[in-house]
């Protein structure tokens, strides 16, 4: 769906980003494991996360300790003094039907306000402000037979309940669902970067978005279980929204629902006032104190930011900053680049590769760079049967589907599939004589046109299953043509 | 002899199985058999559990005769609140809501009594979720007072109170959040203890006002309360709340001396409201104490007019948000009808489940906290609570110990109060202030009245229980109440 | 009344609305007392105790068997609670 070009302010997203603290080993009140992917429902579960009577919270160290690093990465200001409140909502993925989390008014203070990143749109650079980054316990798991107004019953998995969240807020700075996709991206390697989170876990990031267009009112979207599926929700919310306008029907102040098979969004209910949720302190925790001295302990262990990085990647390795610009949006990528690289190979050669070809590998297989099992020693020895004129770059691009699809070394799909590079001057000979006692007419063309010697070269690659030396195919191409001019 | 066995102190208890003279089966056996005799008319229990607590009364017996170490209660029956959670008995708070509840876990204090080999004999009635101060408002019918059985036991941990009273139990543990343990010692005639703030471990309370309640030893004489108290007053790390101070043996503070103590008695605690015949036998207590030695004043705490209001506004807030997670999905009780939707279900389960003064709570407290009302009523007497505490602090600075009526009335009939809530609520009026302020506070057997039993509190300032149980110990072994038995 | 009677999640039949009715005005008018008090410089007291920072390593614990967990469940299907339809 494409969205229109409506102008620059007319449409305003607001994020909040809910980002599980994957790297964690234990839920944020309990002691329950959090590694729920592909378990049995109802494992990894105890008295607290499952809201048994007479359970009480213990907040985990490091969840506050990661949250204040977010916080600093975004350039947060940090409370000096935090602590939890409950909402008060019900829900069946609540298991207390409250959830503990923080709150900026009523004598609340959040974890860390007012901070902004930077992200690169057409090559313009644009501040988002973040509003608040705060800390809060993740609800269970919901299952529904068919979709979420057909089923006739609720399934709870609450694996997942208790899960430390950063929910990180951001001002309606957001003009366009693409600004949103790329905020978010930034946002994902920024904690990939910092140890955080891992991103491309299934339901580590999801977002709630807050749209309205041409100043009408505000409408929440929920339930956008990806940040991928941020750009999609918020093109169709765009289009729903004028279609209505357009038709002379006001838009409603609402919260919707996406429905991800559907590719919809589903009316749920009238937004809630924030006073609804009945905030007040959630009194069986204690208040945390973050001091100057752990602030400084924390900042000293802040390991290399994407910001950061892009700077040095064009410093050290004189790369574009397009280039360094897109390996660090995502830190498993610019990983790999620094690792081809510091196996030998040439910066701007792994830069090419992975930003155009790998990449597109990756999305057609859709596929996370660490899902496939393609390592950067892999690239490094492609890049050598290259370098050594064992393959032709258009083979390489070839086989580069199949390395990351099978995770097979190059070495081995060139010997299996037997596409070396021919390069020996005789049988390149005779199968150039071939392709043009086959193709007379074409052949004769040629004699005539230089431009016409392509299609005789599309044919040699065919008879060559491509692996004709392209450069040594041209010049031994025209040799023969030369010479069959001169016989007639 | 054996006869009377459940009479015995703790104290008389351990050391008659530890020298011999009894077995723990004996002591068991001789509390069933007295539960036999006078549970149809004292309905102290909801869950007996003769069996279990047989086998561990022999599993005692066995542990002694092989000559192994046994715990400090070793053999001692003990009878516990029903809003604490035991596994694998009944927990039911005394509410439709939860009267098929089997908690999977112990709370942290069973735990700490099953390794000093105290024997868990039942669950004892309450008024449903704690909410209330007569043991009138239990699904499963009111406690009546030994003493007087057509009148309450008072609430509301009435239960354990009057199975103590009446030997249907050595010990009893109650909890209290205005002064649900202090109010039945009082109308039963025994010593009743609510600890300071932070000193036992709430992991297993089931919570009502979570930033009220502690859970507290019911018992016949003030060395057994010193005994139990020690034993469940211990660091918990799985409460955030629970204060790491060094664990006492609190029998240490039991000495008869009582000279030099400074006594202040508050006046508001003999305002309007207090019955005459009250009054005059907590100044006869008073005189008492002044002939053993202490040096009384009367003071005045004038925010203490404000703490009923304060008490409730806060107790009903906390406790919207801690019930609301019965739904029906996890556990508790829930309306058989497909047709409903989620919160239907939900409404509709409650409103079976519940009874009326819980939901009467329930509502006020939504509404406490609720748009526009959370800075009037919440907020407000959270700075109530401040001023109440300021008031404590300072008498401390020039007073020992302060003392007055545990209630200002001796205890009334059975359905007398039931009708008007207010009046009710208004009995708590001496003991809420204690909870408000986090100290500590005791009541003890002070008089009888008409036959009627009257309790004298007196209160510490915060971890300072040793100084409360002696002046209660010097007191009460120097009256003749504590041997008073009801003449059921 | 209804309004907050929904909000709390708690139906109530026709006498008991009418009886709260009653019985709320009357127990909000005795909690309005403290209108009278002079908070203005007073803070809130939400804690009684004075902790800071109480924290728990990230180590991993048990969790109950799944047949604990569900064990009060009033309705499941398979590994799963049961609740009723959203909608």
């Amino acid at each position: 769906m494409q969205t229109k070009k409506l102008g620059v302010n007319s449409i305003k997203i607001g994020l909040e980003a809910h980002c599980q603290l994957t790297t964690l080993k234990t839920k944020l009140f309990c002691s329950c494991s959090t590694n729920y992917r592909g378990k049995e429902p109802n494992t990894l579960v105890c008295p607290v996360c499952l809201g048994i009577p007479g359970s009480l919270p213990v907040l985990n160290l490091r969840a506050v300790e990661s949250a204040i690093m977010v916080a600093l990465a975004l350039n947060c200001k940090i409370s000096r003094r935090t602590f939890f409140f409950r909402k008060n909502y019900y829900y069946p993925d609540m298991s207390k039907n409250f959830q503990i989390s923080q709150y900026d008014r009523a004598g609340g203070i959040p974890l860390s306000t007012a901070g902004n990143v930077y992200i690169r749109v057409d090559h313009k650079r644009k501040k988002i402000n973040i509003r608040r980054v705060h800390i809060e316990e993740d609800p269970a798991r919901l299952v529904y037979a068919g979709t979420i107004d057909t089923s006739p019953y609720t399934l709870i998995d609450y694996n997942r309940s208790g899960i430390a969240l950063l929910e990180i807020v951001t001002e309606p700075d957001l003009s366009s669902p693409r600004e949103a996709r790329i905020f978010l991206q930034k946002l994902r390697s920024i904690l990939e970067h910092l140890g955080v989170s891992d991103g491309g876990l299934e339901g580590a990031m999801r977002c709630d978005a807050n749209i309205s267009i041409v100043g009408g009112p505000r409408v929440e979207v929920k339930n956008i279980s990806s940040f991928k599926e941020v750009e999609r929700a918020l093109n169709f919310e765009i289009v729903r929204q004028k279609d209505l306008v357009s038709k002379g029907v006001s838009v409603e102040r609402e919260t919707r629902h996406w429905d991800e098979t559907r590719r919809v969004t589903i009316s749920l209910r009238t937004k809630e006032e924030e006073h609804d949720y009945r905030y007040f302190p959630e009194l069986d925790l204690i208040p945390i104190n973050i001091t100057k001295s752990w602030l400084t302990q924390l900042q000293l262990k802040m390991p290399e930011l994407p910001d950061a990085r892009r700077i040095r990647l064009i410093k050290q390795y004189g790369l574009p900053s397009y280039d360094a610009e897109v390996l660090t949006s995502d830190k498993s990528l610019a990983d790999f680049f620094e690792s081809c690289v510091k196996l030998g190979k040439p910066p701007k050669t792994v830069s090419n590769w992975l930003m155009t070809d790998v990449l597109r590998c990756l999305h057609d297989l859709n596929l996370e760079l660490t899902e496939a099992k393609f390592t950067p020693e892999q690239l490094v020895e492609m890049i050598s049967l290259i370098e050594d004129g064992v393959i032709s770059g258009k083979i390489a691009k070839a086989i580069l589907l199949d390395m990351i699809k099978t995770g097979k070394s190059p070495r081995l799909i060139v010997k299996e599939r037997g596409l070396v590079k021919i390069s020996s001057r005789e049988e390149l000979e005779s199968f150039i004589k071939q392709v043009c006692e086959e193709n007379p007419k074409a052949a004769e063309d040629a004699l005539k046109d230089e431009k016409a010697i392509h299609f005789l070269i599309g044919k040699l690659m065919q008879k060559t299953r491509g692996r004709a030396d392209p450069e040594l195919a041209d010049k031994l191409i025209k040799t023969h043509l030369a010479l069959m001019k001169s016989r007639i | 002899m054996a006869s009377q066995l459940y009479f015995l102190t703790a104290k008389e208890c351990v050391h008659e199985i530890m020298t011999g003279e009894v077995t723990a089966i004996d002591c068991i056996s001789s509390v069933f058999e007295r539960i036999r005799k006078v549970e149809d008319q004292v309905h102290a229990f909801i869950t007996l559990t003769e069996e279990v607590a047989l086998r561990k009364a022999q599993e005692v017996d066995n542990k002694i005769s092989r000559g192994d170490k046994v715990g400090k209660l070793a053999g001692v029956p003990i009878a516990i609140k029903d809003n604490i959670c035991t596994v694998g008995i009944k927990t039911t708070c005394s509410s439709r809501m939860l009267c098929n509840f089997v908690p999977p876990y112990d709370a942290t204090v069973i735990q700490r009594i099953k390794e000093e080999d105290a024997i868990i004999i039942g669950k004892t009635n309450m008024d449903e979720f704690a909410m209330g101060t007569s043991t009138e408002l239990s699904y499963f019918g009111p406690t009546h007072n030994p003493w007087e059985l057509s009148r309450v036991a008072g609430g509301s941990s009435g239960g354990s109170a009057a199975a103590v009273s009446v030997g249907e139990t050595i010990l009893g543990l109650g909890a209290d959040t205005g002064g649900s343990i202090r109010c039945p010692a009082s109308f039963c005639s025994v010593v009743g203890l609510k600890p300071t703030y932070g000193l036992v471990s709430r992991y297993g309370l089931i919570a009502y006002a979570n930033s009220l309640e502690q859970i507290g030893p019911l018992t016949r004489d003030v060395y057994d309360c010193a005994l139990l108290l020690s034993v469940i007053a211990h660091y918990d790390p799985k409460d955030s709340t629970s204060v790491n101070v060094p664990q006492k043996d609190y029998t240490r503070f039991l000495v008869k001396d009582i000279r030099g103590i400074k006594v202040g008695v508050p006046k508001e605690f003999f305002g309007v409201g207090t019955d005459p015949s009250v009054a005059r036998c907590l100044w006869n207590g008073i005189a008492k104490l002044e002939a053993l030695g202490v040096n009384y004043e009367e003071i005045s705490l004038p925010n203490l007019a404000y703490s009923l209001p304060a008490y409730y506004l806060i107790a009903m807030s906390e406790a919207s948000s801690n019930l609301a997670r019965y739904d029906g999905v996890r556990y508790g009780f829930r309306v058989d009808r497909d047709d409903l939707d989620w919160s239907e279900a939900f409404s509709e389960s409650r409103r079976i489940g519940f009874g009326m003064e819980v939901k009467r709570r329930i509502i006020l407290g939504t509404y406490a906290l609720s748009a526009g009302y959370y800075d009037r009523y919440y907020l407000k007497a959270l700075k109530v609570r401040t001023l109440i505490r300021r008031d404590f602090e300072k008498a401390f600075r020039k007073f020992d110990v302060l003392i007055g009526p545990t209630m200002p009335l001796p205890p009334f009939k059975i359905g007398e109060k039931i009708n008007d809530p207010l009046a009710m609520y208004m009995c708590d009026i001496d003991t809420v202030p204690i909870n408000l302020a986090g100290c500590c506070g005791i009541s003890i057997p002070c008089g009888f009245v008409n036959g009627l039993p009257i309790g004298m509190q007196i209160i510490g300032k915060p971890f300072d229980e040793g100084k409360i149980l002696q002046v209660a110990y010097t007191f009460e072994q120097n009256t003749p109440f504590k041997d008073t038995r009801p003449s059921l | 009344m209804r309004h907050i009677a929904w909000l709390a999640r708690v139906n109530l039949s026709e006498e008991e609305e009418e009886l709260f009715t009653r019985q709320f005005n009357e127990i909000l008018d005795y909690f309005k007392k403290i209108d009278e008090m002079d908070t203005e410089k007073v803070p809130p007291t939400f804690h009684v105790i004075d902790l800071k920072n109480v924290l728990r390593e990230d180590e991993v614990g048990p969790s109950l068997s799944i047949e604990k967990a569900l064990l009060n469940a009033p309705r499941k299907k398979g590994r799963f609670f049961k609740a009723p339809k959203m909608l």
